[in-house]
C-alpha cells in the first residue's frame, strides 16, 4: 500500500486514492471492517470508485488523513463475502460485436463470462448500478460510439473490462450481452440495491 | 372534503417535495438529494411549527398553485413572491391560515430562484431510503408535481411560529463561493486557477439542481486524458470537456470522470440556489491550491 494518495475534498472529505482498482477494493473492505468494529470515526458517506475512495462527512479529515499513514491493509481474500447468482440469458444485440472484439465464437462470450467469479467494485450512474471486476483486462471492450437512448432492464452489459447490470431502463453506452430477470433495484426492500460493493456475483445461465 | 391533502392548481417551471434527502446511499449510487435553500426551507417549517426538516415544496422561477382540502397553516420563505390566498394578499415570510378549499397562489419570484411552501404538518408522501425528497438525477421519490398531483399531509406537530420580522439574506447580487481545494487541482494549469480565482463567472440558465451552470472563460487543463470514475461531493467544482465549471448541486451524480478543481463550502450553496442566471459569481480560493 505504498501508492496510497491522500487528495483534498473540501472541508469535510477526503479522497483516497490506491494504486489499482485491486488495492482500491482492499482499502475499502478495510474500511468497513473498522467501521463494524467502531474503530472508525463518524462518516457520512464512503464511496469506492475505480481507484479511490472517498470518506465525505468526516469531523476532522486532516487528523483521519495522519493517521491513514499507519494502517495496514491486508490484500483482498479471494471469495471472500457474501455470493449473489444471476440468473443470465447471453441473447445481448451486441453479443457478435463483443465477440469479434474478444477474437472468439459467438457462443464462447458468454461461456467466458459465466465462468468468472465478479466483485461489486462499486456502484454509481443509477441506484443499483454496480460496477463488476473479474473478467480479464483482455476482455476489455470499449463503450458504443453512439449510446443507445433506452437500454432495458436487466440488461447486462460490458464496458472496458466492467460488467454491469442496468436496474431501469435508461439511455446508456455499453455494450449489451445478455438479460436477467433480477430485480437489481427495489427501493421497499431491504437492502434496496441487490448489488452492493464488495459483493460477489456469478452469472448462471438459464438451461433452454 | 376534510382529508389531510391538498390538490395542485398550478404546478410552476418546476416544483418538487424536498427534506433533507437521503445521505448515507452515495456508495449505492443514490444522490443525497434535498432543499437547496435549506436555512429556506428550515424557516418555512419552523414558521408552521414543523421540525425543520419536514418535506416542503421548492418551486422555481414562476412558484405554484395548490388547494388544500383542509385548513391548514403554510408559510413560504426562499425566493419572495406576491402570496395569494384566493386572489387576496397574504404574507410572504409569515404563518398564513388557508381555508379548505381555498387557492394558496406562490407568485413568481420577485428576486431569486426558488420558494419554498410548508405546511403544518409537513407533505407525508411515502419516504424512499428515508426521505420525500424528489431526486431528478435518479428519478427515487415524488414526481416533480403536475397539474391535480393530490399529496397528503401529515399530523399538525406543533403550533405556528410568529415572529414580527425574519430573517432573509436576499438573493445575491454577486455571487460569492469559497472554495477549498480539489482534488483534481493538479490537473490543471496554474493560469487556470488564476482564472478561476480572478475572472468573473456568471451564472448560465442551463443550470439545474443537479449542477449550477457558469458561463465565463474556459479552464485549461495541464493533464489530458480521463479520470477513472471518483466519487463527487457536494459542491464539488467540476470541469466538463468545454472547460466551464459546474457546481454540483444537491441532485449530483455520486461518481463522476471529470475532473474537480475545487470545492465550495457547504454553507454556501444556498445562496447558489438563488442566483438567477446571469448573477455573476465570484470564486475565492481559500486553502493551498
Amino acid at each position: 500500500m505504498s501508492t496510497m494518495r491522500v487528495l483534498p475534498a473540501g472541508d469535510r472529505a477526503l479522497l483516497v486514492e490506491l494504486g489499482s482498482g485491486e488495492e482500491a477494493e482492499a482499502f475499502h473492505a478495510e474500511l468497513l471492517r473498522r467501521r463494524a468494529q467502531g474503530t472508525l470515526p463518524a462518516v457520512r458517506e464512503i464511496v469506492p470508485a475505480a481507484r479511490t475512495v472517498l470518506l465525505d462527512g468526516l469531523d476532522d479529515p486532516a487528523r483521519f488523513a495522519k493517521g491513514l499513514a499507519d494502517w495496514e491493509i491486508p490484500p483482498l481474500v479471494p471469495g471472500a463475502g457474501s455470493t449473489v447468482e444471476l440468473p443470465v440469458r447471453y441473447d445481448g444485440p451486441d453479443l457478435a460485436a463483443v465477440a469479434e472484439l474478444w477474437g472468439v465464437p459467438a457462443g464462447e462470450v458468454g461461456r467466458i463470462h459465466a465462468k468468472t467469479l465478479f466483485r461489486v467494485a462499486f456502484c454509481g450512474f443509477a441506484p443499483g448500478f454496480g460496477y463488476l471486476t473479474g473478467l480479464a483486462e483482455r476482455y476489455a471492450v470499449p463503450r458504443r460510439s453512439t449510446p443507445r437512448t433506452a437500454v432495458p432492464a436487466g440488461a447486462v452489459a460490458l464496458a472496458d473490462a466492467y460488467t454491469g447490470v442496468y436496474p431501469r431502463s435508461s439511455p446508456g453506452g455499453w455494450q449489451l450481452i445478455g438479460s436477467t430477470d433480477a430485480v437489481l433495484w427495489d427501493h421497499a426492500r431491504v437492502p434496496a440495491a441487490l448489488l452492493t460493493p464488495g459483493t460477489r456475483v456469478r452469472f448462471v445461465p438459464e438451461e433452454g | 372534503m376534510t382529508d389531510r391533502a391538498f390538490a395542485v392548481v398550478r404546478a410552476g417551471a418546476l416544483t418538487s417535495v424536498q427534506d433533507r434527502g437521503r445521505p448515507g446511499h452515495a456508495h449505492l449510487g443514490v444522490p443525497r438529494s434535498g432543499a437547496l435553500d435549506e436555512p429556506a426551507r428550515d424557516l418555512a417549517n419552523r414558521l408552521v411549527g414543523n421540525p425543520s426538516g419536514a418535506a416542503v415544496l421548492e418551486t422555481t422561477l414562476n412558484g405554484c398553485a395548490v388547494r388544500p382540502r383542509c385548513a391548514v397553516t403554510v408559510a413560504v420563505t426562499g425566493a419572495p413572491c406576491r402570496v395569494t390566498v384566493d386572489g387576496r394578499p397574504a404574507a410572504w415570510g409569515a404563518p398564513v391560515r388557508v381555508a379548505a378549499g381555498a387557492v394558496l397562489d406562490v407568485g413568481s419570484a420577485a428576486d431569486g430562484v426558488r420558494s419554498y411552501l410548508a405546511f403544518a404538518g409537513g407533505i407525508a408522501c411515502e419516504p424512499v431510503l428515508g426521505s420525500r425528497s424528489t431526486d431528478l438525477l435518479s428519478g427515487l421519490g415524488p414526481a416533480p408535481l403536475t397539474h391535480g398531483t393530490v399529496l397528503p399531509l401529515g399530523p399538525v406537530a406543533g403550533p405556528p411560529v410568529y415572529a414580527d420580522a425574519v430573517p432573509w439574506q436576499g438573493p445575491p447580487r454577486e455571487l460569492v463561493l469559497r472554495a477549498g481545494p480539489g482534488p483534481r487541482t493538479d490537473w490543471f494549469t496554474a493560469r487556470a486557477l488564476r482564472t478561476l480565482a480572478t475572472a468573473v463567472y456568471r451564472v448560465s440558465p442551463t443550470g439545474n439542481r443537479i449542477g449550477l451552470r457558469t458561463e465565463g472563460p474556459p479552464l485549461e487543463r495541464a493533464v489530458d486524458g480521463e479520470l477513472p470514475s471518483e466519487g463527487m461531493v457536494l459542491g464539488a467544482v467540476q470541469v466538463p470537456p468545454d472547460g466551464r465549471p459546474v457546481v454540483f448541486l444537491a441532485d449530483h451524480p455520486t461518481t463522476g470522470g471529470y475532473p474537480v478543481i475545487a470545492v465550495v463550502r457547504e454553507r454556501d450553496l444556498a445562496a447558489a440556489a438563488q442566483a438567477a442566471p446571469g448573477t455573476p459569481i465570484r470564486f475565492v480560493l481559500t486553502g493551498r491550491h
